[in-house]
């Protein structure tokens, strides 16, 4: 317990390593590390967190470089996650959004880390949200979520950030389909990066008219997700960016009329709700294995013996009932 | 259940702008079932140093073919030191004259992984001595 407060001591006072070990704790899903996160939580909520999300190759890193080189200027600190997809075939990631942010890692005010997604049971979200929870409790004054936009999985991680921001480029034609179904709903302002080329004031308005149709959603004066030009590369239109992102910051802080909008009701519930779900699936799943119970139902099944659908009854009910009965599982 | 992998990082010192042996190296580690970092070209020792600690990672491989290796690979496990960070593991690959290996390994390169090596053995060779560090 004495080795964890001293963990606690060490990420407030801003420890380099102890925030990467943390983290990787938190990813590895060490029992332990809830102690840490638990005692960590008073100390956040004061970040302000930017989800930056869109397929790959839009320019979310480049992008991010120039925010972080921006809140530099403004003498704020930044902490940055960069999530990359794990391969579903060996487990492994290759992690390179580093390579456009290289310039800041000798700044102190900048820490970046590559999370990959490991996709076991879901458990991104959550294990994100700690992160960035350690990053807050280490005073960083701006937290950039980048993740590749594809998947509920992902979608929900965006959800974490106070401001998500949501990067195409002209002439992806049907990406703009694909960000219609999942994650239009979740973009509080757009960014068309890449603008020189052709087809930009195309993509611009396929954008504007999406927006539009969802006029609803937007009526009573609520935020309305600005749609912006950019060539980030060049960093023009960066600016416009972050004052956008200033506005929806302040239209939050009026909406939340002074309380913590950070820790809203809706956000909590979110929370608590995938704590809850990741919590329960893994100790099922490690109960099951660790009984053999899980083996042995995939032999049954192999075997022909039984149906899919039945062995998952044979697998759940029995924990369940104890479950109800009281009993923990 | 706690899940630890590796994590490993693969840079390029200096002032040397190949990187396909690089990338090559990040695969083949990916493939294994490793997460690597890939940093680009160009990185400073200190660049490197510092990645490496907020990455948290076990072992970085430093590429290099254009000949500075003998001063940005010993650079760079003496700022680790300085880090107290000497538990992560330093490889190194690429264009390196055999006489060279012994004075970087007695700096503190563990292995030195020369043209024709294959990847398979590298993979194997991270395998046995890379672990995942307890602190």
């Amino acid at each position: 317990m004495k080795l964890m407060s001293h963990a606690v001591e060490k990420v407030i006072a801003g420890d380099i390593r102890t925030v990467a070990r943390l983290i990787r704790d938190i990813d590895d899903k060490v029992p332990e590390v809830r102690e840490t996160l638990k005692a960590l939580y008073a100390y956040t909520g004061r970040a302000y967190v930017i989800g930056i999300t869109g397929a790959p190759g839009v320019g979310k890193s480049t992008l991010v470089d120039q925010m972080i080189g921006r809140f530099r200027k403004e003498g704020k600190t930044v902490g940055v996650l960069a999530v990359d997809p794990t391969s579903p075939f060996s487990g492994g990631a290759i992690l390179g959004d580093r390579i456009r942010m290289q310039r800041h890692s000798l700044d102190e005010g900048v820490f970046i880390r590559s999370l990959a997604t490991r996709g076991h049971f879901g458990g991104l979200t959550q294990s994100t949200r700690s992160a960035i929870d350690v990053l807050d409790a280490m005073g960083k004054d701006y937290i950039i979520v980048e993740t590749v936009g594809v998947g509920q999985d992902e979608v929900d991680v965006v959800k974490t950030a106070q401001t998500t921001v949501i990067v195409v480029i002209p002439g992806m034609g049907d990406d703009i389909q694909a960000i219609k179904a999942g994650i239009l709903e979740v973009g509080d302002i757009f960014v068309v990066n890449k603008a020189d080329r052709e087809g930009a004031d195309k993509t611009l308005s396929e954008l504007r008219s999406m927006i539009d149709m969802n006029q609803n959603k937007y009526d009573q004066g609520k935020w309305k997700p600005p749609i912006l030009k950019m060539e980030a590369v060049f960093d023009k239109g960066v600016s416009e960016l972050l004052e956008e992102i200033g506005r929806h910051r302040e239209c939050l802080l009026k909406s939340a009329g002074g309380a913590n909008f950070r820790k809203t009701k809706e956000k909590i519930r979110e929370e608590l709700t995938e704590l809850v779900k990741d919590r329960l699936i893994q100790e099922v799943f490690d109960h099951l294995r660790d009984s053999g119970e899980f083996e042995k139902a995939v032999e049954t099944v192999l075997a022909g013996e039984v149906d899919p659908y039945t062995a998952c009854d044979h697998l759940v009910f029995p924990n369940l009932s104890l479950l109800r009965n009281g009993r923990p599982l | 259940m706690t899940d630890r992998r590796l994590r490993l990082m693969v840079a390029k010192p200096g002032l040397d702008g190949h990187d396909r042996g690089a990338r090559i190296i990040a695969r083949a580690f990916r493939d294994a079932g490793f997460e690597v970092v890939y940093t680009g070209l160009h990185q400073t020792p200190e660049e490197i140093v510092q990645a490496a600690i907020q990455e948290d990672v076990d072992m970085i491989g430093l590429s290099s073919l254009a000949g500075g290796h003998m001063y940005l690979f010993r650079r760079v496990i003496e700022l680790l030191k300085e880090q107290g960070a000497d538990g992560i593991v330093v490889c190194g690959g690429g264009i390196i004259p055999d006489d060279h290996i012994p004075e970087l390994k007695k700096a503190g390169v563990r292995e030195i992984f020369t043209p024709g090596s294959k990847l398979e053995d590298i993979v194997v060779w991270v395998k046995e001595n890379v672990k995942v560090r307890t602190g």
